[in-house]
């Protein structure tokens, strides 16, 4: 043995489809020793009761995720872009649904 | 199926103990969020108590949940029919489904599973006092699911609306499943009042055992409770202890008119000045005794997780072993 023993199965992300037209959504996590074991827990957990048609499994590791210092550089330069909303536009009545 | 005002202490007290290092600015923040009703999320800064008693209350919520599993796994083998065994396995399975979503949630706080099943196993972490009585008879298995359920979901139901997002999360796919848990119980001890007289005898004798424990899941008194107060004020926890436990009395007791069982407390009685039905003191003394190690069965429960968690090792070795193996061959064929 060389590898040193790990203490726990790493940790993957479950993404579920709920149903044939809509996306996978993450609904949780779960330690797994490979892929192919992740999706078989990841059934076993989140889709007792037929919630899902389909299952992502993703090491968490492999996530890159903004950080949350960076929150107001990131997203504060949208909150004065109004004009991006098609509310921001006065169309006269008569026009109808536009 | 959990658990008691969980956050009983374990010896140490974060709110004394635990220096912060926010600036002025997370701290304000943090407190402004909390004020608005917000979520903290696990990358957001969190003052350094928050944190060890949310880790507290969820990793001791874990490990209710698979303890829990416990009493009731004793009795698949025994189901009176392949019904009620089909249904006490899905039971028993969610218990563990909900113990790895608590777990989870817990591990987003900066711990690992594995050190919160070392805790549990050594005696340093708390689960919930209920599973350290004894489930003598069927009905036992029946009152559980009603009862200690019933309780369970009182608590739970605020827990959705917890100022942690995780936590909160957890608790809203949990509280789903634990409606079936309640009604499982309540339709087999239903049936069980409408058989014979030993029957019927069976189920009073649980119910007689079980009411005072169940009233004692939701925690002290609020007056006596300084934990509490505090996870009041983080949004934590959002209804008392007192509150939840009438809540939880005035919902049964009508319950158990229809199934035909006597609550075994001669001051339980409606108060119509109240609009609650009044009821006899709890014994806490025999609680916090459980809850000290000398209940009837946490010995033997605490074994019984250990053994099989000691007889899973090798399962989980060799799957590591396998994954490895994969990973060396796929590496190989690449080069």
């Amino acid at each position: 043995m060389t590898t040193p023993p790990l203490k726990d199965w790493p940790l993957w992300e479950v993404f579920v489809r709920s149903k044939q037209g809509l996306e996978h959504k993450h609904c949780g996590s779960l330690h797994a020793a490979d892929a192919r074991q992740a999706l078989h827990l990841a059934r076993d957990v989140y889709t007792r009761r037929q919630e899902g048609v389909s299952i992502w499994v993703v090491p968490s590791a492999a996530i890159t995720a903004s950080n949350p210092d960076d929150k107001a550089e990131l997203f504060d330069p949208a909150a004065d872009k109004i004009y991006r909303h098609p509310s921001f536009y006065d169309i006269p009545d008569d026009v109808g649904h536009m | 199926m959990y658990t008691q005002a969980m956050d009983v202490p374990d010896g140490s007290n974060p709110a004394a103990s635990a220096p912060d290092s926010g600036s002025p600015q997370q701290r304000a923040h943090f407190d402004a969020t909390i004020a608005a009703d917000g979520r903290i999320e696990p990358q957001d800064w969190m003052p350094e108590a928050y944190r060890q008693t949310l880790l507290r209350q969820i990793s001791q919520h874990a490990n209710s949940e698979i303890v829990g599993m416990l009493p009731e796994g004793n009795w698949i083998s025994r189901a009176p029919s392949l019904k009620r065994k089909a249904i006490l396995i899905a039971k028993v399975q969610d218990e563990g489904g909900h113990g790895l979503y608590l777990y989870g949630a817990a591990e987003t706080l900066g711990t690992s599973r594995a050190d919160m099943i070392a805790a549990l196993h050594s005696g340093r972490a708390k689960y919930s006092s209920i599973f350290n009585y004894p489930a003598l008879s069927w009905a036992d298995v029946g009152v559980i699911g009603w009862l200690v359920d019933g309780a369970a979901i009182m608590n739970q139901i605020p827990l959705c609306r917890c100022s942690y997002g995780p936590y909160a999360r957890a608790m809203i796919r949990i509280c789903k499943e634990e409606s079936f848990h309640q009604r499982q119980g309540f339709d087999a001890l239903l049936a069980m009042m409408r058989g014979t007289p030993a029957q019927q005898a069976m189920v009073q004798d649980a119910v007689n055992r079980w009411w005072w424990k169940c009233l004692a899941m939701f925690g002290p008194p609020d007056a006596d409770s300084e934990h509490s107060a505090q996870s009041m004020r983080w949004g934590i926890k959002r209804i008392g202890n007192d509150e939840l436990r009438q809540q939880f009395i005035d919902a049964t007791v009508p319950q158990a008119e229809v199934l035909g069982v006597t609550l075994p407390d001669p001051e339980l009685k409606w108060n119509a000045e109240r609009s609650h039905y009044d009821h006899g003191a709890i014994d806490w003394e025999e609680f916090r005794s459980t809850l000290a190690g000398y209940g009837p069965c946490n010995r033997e429960r605490l074994a019984t997780r250990v053994a099989a968690h000691e007889n899973g090792r090798w399962v989980r070795e060799a799957a590591l072993a396998h994954a490895r193996k994969q990973q060396q061959r796929n590496t190989e064929d690449a080069s």
